[in-house]
């Protein structure tokens, strides 16, 4: 059994991961009070695309840029194209029309001529050296997601708390019409919070494809529920939260499968914490109320 | 004699799409009367199915004690699962639902008591009265069961559950207020829509054979939401239509099977988009032209 710095190390690893991939989704429930199913499609777009540019150019950095990009865009379309006609509809419309566009993109993704059925290798040589301490080992792709994860989540806390756009955020998300009578554009502040929570999908769609040396058309199931245990876990909207309960849903998996060698699969964690959470505290562990 | 004039292959066509009725029709119950989102259903659809092999295959029951026995079972079990539907709502339920079939398709999956990922195999056809149901006879038995499901269901619509269910899905807070106890409501809603389900599973197993846990995994639940959706969530007519159509044409149609679950999701974004009533649901262009058509 590893030692507990490095279980630690690695729980920290995956937290990130998940956190990626949860942020945006907490974005869009905090202002749109919309469950982004569709958000787990822009991540395996992400790491499609992440994966095409790296086979043309062999450059792993434009590789994730251009992810991010159009990781980006597409969310942003979805908004405008999709989301935007349902706002006020009853809350069950956006719902279906979210798994909908999911299943649609995701069953395109497994055709022959894109992802097709097969596992597609993701094999980048970062060109430096894994990161070796008595209590652990990081491998190269770990330290990067480590330190991609820390400069994204800072701009991120940057620009909710310190700019203008931020605050028209949290002004909408508190109260969407209140923001919007007293001049918010409520539109950009929505776009571009698709735009940002998207990117963050489609860098975390490459990372795991990196990490897991792995890109395959259905890879958004599993991570795209357990996006969902986390914002829940995080109470939904609430970033922070959102931040914690990624790391915590992290290092109970990385734990529990190393010591306890749990009875279901691993990811039977997540759905069973989710059960929990959902039954006796629905708010969230995190939230504010 | 049906098995001449259209053979085989239309048979099974048939019955698959009876089967896929009934379990529309039950989700309809749940859904389209109560009101309770589930994105779960094909976990009850597995619970039947896998109570019936088991019953037939290890224990040697006959297949009608075994159909009644599934039933029973998913009964018991649905009515259980549908607990959180009392303290969540909404987007909660769904996912709450989504992560029960995804628990449940894991316990197939991966215990040994229920075959693991090598599923179920050699259940035997059912023989009841000492003839051996299959083919066209094995239709009749599956019509038999969707008859049973539509008339259930325009029963419940017309009694005191039926109008508790509906006032549970038009507001909770007003339902409660004025005397419907929308706790047990909500179980029997569970109850009757995973009972009927669990049938729909026990005649799938059996008409099937083996049975593997992905049969039953998530996509399938979202199939079978699209088909309610499509035909008109709340009607019976549009649980028909849209298990009959969604189920048929992409048997007949190759590109429409190839591309089964990129035009399921289509329909739900369209559907929703532009017809969230369903193509004959209350409120629908057709169905108002239909009711225009007939007062002439």
């Amino acid at each position: 059994m590893a030692s507990f710095g490095q279980l630690l190390a690695n729980g920290i690893v995956l937290g990130c991961i998940y956190i990626f991939i949860a942020i945006g989704l907490t974005m869009v429930y905090g202002i749109l009070k919309i469950l982004h199913v569709a958000h787990a499609a822009i991540y395996t777009i992400g790491a499609a695309v992440g994966l095409a540019i790296f086979q043309l150019c062999n450059n792993f950095w434009l590789a994730l840029f251009l992810a991010m990009l159009v990781s980006g865009v597409a969310g942003m379309l979805v908004y405008q194209g999709v989301y935007r006609r349902v706002l006020n509809a009853p809350r069950i419309v956006p719902l279906i029309i979210s798994i909908g566009l999911f299943t649609l993109v995701q069953d395109l993704l497994q055709k022959d001529w894109l992802l097709g059925p097969y596992m597609h290798a993701f094999n980048v040589n970062l060109n430096f050296a894994d990161v070796k301490t008595s209590m652990f080992r990081l491998t190269s792709v770990e330290v990067v997601i480590l330190t991609l994860a820390i400069i994204f989540l800072a701009a991120v806390y940057i620009i909710l708390t310190k700019t203008r756009i931020g605050l028209a955020w949290r002004a909408s998300a508190q109260d969407t019409e209140m923001a919007a009578a007293l001049g918010v554009n409520i539109n950009w502040v929505i776009a571009l919070n698709f735009l940002l929570g998207s990117a963050l999908a489609g860098a975390a769609g490459v990372l795991v494809g990196v990490y897991y040396n792995n890109v395959y058309a259905t890879m958004g199931n599993v991570p795209s529920y357990k996006a969902f245990v986390v914002i829940v876990l995080g109470g939904m909207g609430n970033v922070t939260g959102t931040i914690v309960a990624g790391l915590f849903l992290a290092l109970a998996e990385t734990f529990l499968v190393a010591t306890v060698g749990f009875v279901l699969p691993r990811d039977a964690i997540a759905f069973l914490l989710l059960i929990l959470v959902l039954m006796f505290r629905p708010r969230g562990l995190f939230s504010r109320g | 004699m049906i098995e001449a004039i259209f053979g085989q292959y239309t048979i099974s066509v048939l019955i698959f799409s009876g089967i896929w009725a009934v379990l529309t029709l039950s989700l309809n119950i749940l859904t389209g009367y109560a009101g309770q989102v589930s994105l779960g259903h094909a976990a009850f659809f597995g619970i039947g199915a896998y109570t019936s092999a088991l019953l037939t295959t290890r224990y040697g029951w006959h297949f009608l004690p075994a159909f009644i026995g599934a039933m029973l079972i998913t009964a018991v079990v649905g009515g259980f699962l549908g607990l959180p539907s009392l303290r969540v709502r909404h987007d909660f339920l769904v996912l709450a639902t989504m992560g029960i079939n995804f628990v449940v398709v894991g316990v197939f999956k991966y215990t040994e008591f229920f075959g693991g990922s090598m599923g179920i195999i050699n259940i035997r056809k059912p023989v009841l009265f000492g003839i051996v149901l299959s083919g066209e006879k094995f239709l009749v038995l599956v019509l038999a069961y969707l008859a049973f499901t539509v008339w259930l269901s325009y029963y419940i619509a017309r009694t005191w559950a039926g109008l508790a269910f509906n006032a549970i899905r038009a507001d909770e807070e007003a339902a409660e207020a004025m005397g419907v106890s929308v706790p047990r409501f909500k179980i029997y809603a569970f109850i009757i829509s995973s009972a009927l389900a669990g049938g729909a599973g026990s005649l799938y197993a059996h008409f099937l054979g083996s049975i593997f846990p992905d049969h039953f995994a998530f996509a399938e639940s979202i199939a079978i939401l699209s088909m309610l959706v499509f035909g008109g969530l709340g009607t019976i007519r549009g649980a028909l239509l849209g298990a009959m159509v969604l189920k048929a044409l992409p048997e007949y149609l190759r590109i429409v099977g190839d591309y089964r679950y990129t035009i399921y999701g289509g329909i739900l974004v369209l559907m929703m988009l532009f017809q969230p009533m369903g193509i004959i649901g209350d409120g629908s262009w057709l169905w108002k032209k239909w009711q225009e058509w007939r007062k002439k």
